[in-house]
């Protein structure tokens, strides 16, 4: 995984409330057995419309956000499906950070297996940066000093320890628990005498 | 000698599971169970294939294909081949690495969330995962189960843990006595209503009370399915003699000796007098009505009898703006009686709404009616294999073709489309799933969640109608 320090970009706006991950990615493109190849679908009924053509203006397509590597967006987001093709097709249009109020807590998860750093600062400062994003301006996401930095403007934001390792670090993740391996197998040992039906 | 700090159910299973504590509230966890359907675990299977490793404990394992099996003429060849591909794949992955596999063609193939319970390898104090968020329907058990990510399946499959952060405590608890005509889905979007879809983010939800102690089982994982509806990963319902009833004698249940010794560790799960809770909500049973969700999120919800709101009805400019488009796609104005447009289609399925119960409950309504001319397709789908046999040997499948349903074979289906039942666009639905998303059954359809009874009388009068009067 591509270890993630700090991003400097321009960022889309895309201020929507309880965005789901069927919006990210609907079932039908579900298919695939591979990781790849989502991307074209992300966001498909913003950015097309019934007819499969593309929906002129919308920020996804936009030659203005074409380099943007930063999505600011509105509350929930992420909501419903455990998918994890929404954080592999949000990847696949450059994003590699999300800015809002709060996220649904599975899809947040995902996003750190994926290396995507997910900020989540008070309604009002999205709103700042939604502005920014919107007048072309650069943000800056800094993960060691849990900070985005906007023109004049700086935040700080929580973030759970143990994601910000991986993420700064790009670890694997099951070779890192399987450094616990005794530790699994003690507790199976106890556990085959406490609960023997589950054994 | 101090004493011991009542703890809560959830409190409970996550302590006794812990393999490393990392500290702040971050534990390495253990995880007992795990289900398995075709969408989400491709790309696990592969993961493990690509740094050559094992999986750690096969036992802890069900297969199942649900997601996109086809629901009718399955003797036939799969015209999707992309679903085919899917299938396979999961056929492949299982036979190499040895799972437990309940194939298509197998009578007890179903939904995940149904077949799970119904072989009694959901059980109270586990830890039970899946790649699928309605994973929290198997807390009806008191089991700690939670929807993953496919990274994570993989990752249970090596190591059988998950490197987890303590969710908060909430406890929902509904008093009274739920009233005629309303079930365990109206429960569920009443609370879903009340505390809106980001409400129950962080928190697991642990529900009590006489409403949800007089639930049978199936309404209970209604109920608990439905959380995630609400934010929250997992749902709670305490253990009891319902619940270790319904396990009694189950494939996956524990066995005649060690049976007993099960239930005094189940029943030992429930939550402590005293226990505190980060967030408590109270809602009133008596006051429950049949609800019908007007817009395109789980929390737009109105009684059968009201009306589809104004924007204006909303103090948030940002929800004004998106009540506005969210009529636009709905196709209706503003103050438009929930029972007075057309509906095209009535789909009685999904793991929230396909069990045995909820094929009793519709079945009672249609019994010696017809559906209304104007509904292009009303479709049964039952949770399982086995939950149809049941129902055809109580005739119940009789009683859905003679009213012109359409009855159907088990899996996920119409509730997210990914097999050829969809709707079309533009065209209401009745469904008794979990969502509904913009385009969830189909590309610009509107989908209505209901209860299988609110359902099935929409199909009968061809518009919503309240089922109490029916």
């Amino acid at each position: 995984m591509e270890k993630f320090t700090e991003i400097t970009s321009i960022a889309t706006p895309f201020p929507r409330v309880n965005v789901d991950t069927d919006i990210i990615i609907p079932a039908k493109h579900l298919k695939s057995i591979k990781r790849t190849g989502f991307g074209e679908h992300a966001f498909e009924t913003i950015r097309f419309d019934a007819d499969g053509d593309r929906i002129e203006g919308n920020v996804f397509d936009s030659p203005k956000y074409k380099d943007a590597r930063i999505l600011v967006t509105g509350d929930n987001f992420g909501c419903g499906s455990s998918r994890e093709h929404a954080p592999w097709a949000i990847a696949e249009l450059g994003f590699r950070c999300i800015i809002a109020p709060s996220f649904a807590d599975i899809f947040a998860g995902n996003c750190v297996k994926n290396g995507i750093l997910t900020v989540a600062l008070p309604q009002a400062d999205v709103d700042a940066l939604l502005l920014a994003a919107d007048g072309g301006q650069n943000i800056c996401v800094n993960l060691d000093e849990q900070s985005v930095s906007c023109g004049n403007a700086r935040y700080e934001f929580d973030f759970n320890p143990a994601h910000k390792e991986m993420l700064l670090d790009g670890l694997d993740e099951v070779g890192q628990t399987l450094q616990s391996s005794a530790a699994i197998g003690a507790y199976e040992g106890k556990q085959k005498l406490m609960t023997p039906w589950l054994f | 000698m101090s004493e011991a700090i009542p703890k809560t159910m959830y409190d409970k299973i996550w302590a006794n599971h812990i393999v490393e504590d990392r500290g702040n509230d971050v534990a390495l966890l253990y995880i007992d169970r795990h289900l398995v359907h075709e969408v989400t675990s491709p790309q696990a299977f592969d993961g493990l294939r690509a740094a050559g490793r094992s999986i750690h404990r096969i036992d802890s394992i069900i297969a199942v294909p649900d997601h996109n099996v086809p629901t009718k003429n399955r003797h036939l060849a799969n015209p999707d081949p992309m679903s085919t591909a899917q299938l396979t794949a999961l056929e492949a992955n299982v036979k190499e690495f040895g799972l437990d596999y309940i194939p298509m063609e197998d009578e007890r193939q179903g939904i995940v969330h149904v077949v799970g319970p119904e072989q009694g390898f959901t059980q109270p104090g586990v830890t039970l995962v899946c790649g699928d968020s309605h994973t929290s329907t198997h807390g009806a058990f008191g089991a700690l189960a939670f929807g993953i990510g496919t990274s994570e399946v993989e990752h249970v499959m090596a190591t059988q843990t998950l490197q987890l952060k303590k969710s908060k405590n909430m406890r929902v608890t509904v008093t009274g006595e739920l009233p005629v005509g309303c079930s365990a889905k109206d429960v569920a979007l009443t609370i879903i209503g009340a505390i809106g879809t980001g409400g129950g983010t962080g928190y697991v939800i642990e529900y009590a009370g006489p409403v949800i102690e007089a639930l049978s089982m199936e309404g209970r994982m209604t109920l608990c399915n439905m959380s995630i509806e609400a934010g929250a990963r997992a749902g709670l319902v305490a253990p009891d003699n319902k619940t270790c009833d319904y396990l009694r004698g189950r494939p996956y249940a524990p066995k005649a000796g060690q049976y007993e010794g099960a239930v005094t560790y189940w029943k030992a799960l429930t939550s402590d007098e005293g226990a505190l809770f980060d967030k408590e909500i109270m809602i009133d049973g008596n006051e429950i009505v049949p609800l019908v969700t007007w817009g395109t999120s789980p929390e737009d919800v109105v009684a059968v009898t009201g009306r589809v709101p104004a924007p204006k009805e909303f103090s948030d400019p940002a929800k004004q703006e998106a009540v506005e488009k969210v009529l636009d796609y709905m196709g209706y104005a503003a103050g438009t009686s929930m029972t007075d447009f057309k509906i095209d289609r009535v789909f009685i399925g999904s793991c929230t709404n396909s069990r045995i119960e909820d094929m009793r409950a519709a079945a009672g309504v249609v019994k010696g009616r017809k559906v209304a001319p104007n509904i292009i397709e009303a479709m049964v789908v039952p949770g399982s294999g086995l939950v149809k046999l049941q129902a055809e040997e109580e005739g119940l499948d009789k009683i859905f073709t003679d009213a012109g349903f359409e009855w159907r074979d088990p899996g996920c289906s119409m509730c997210l489309a990914m097999n050829p039942d969809k709707a079309k666009p533009g065209e209401h639905v009745a469904s008794t799933s979990n969502r509904n998303f913009v385009g969830r059954q189909g590309p610009g359809a509107r989908t209505h969640l209901v209860s299988p009874a609110m359902a099935a009388a929409a199909a009968i009068a061809g518009h919503f109608v309240d089922v109490r009067d029916f």
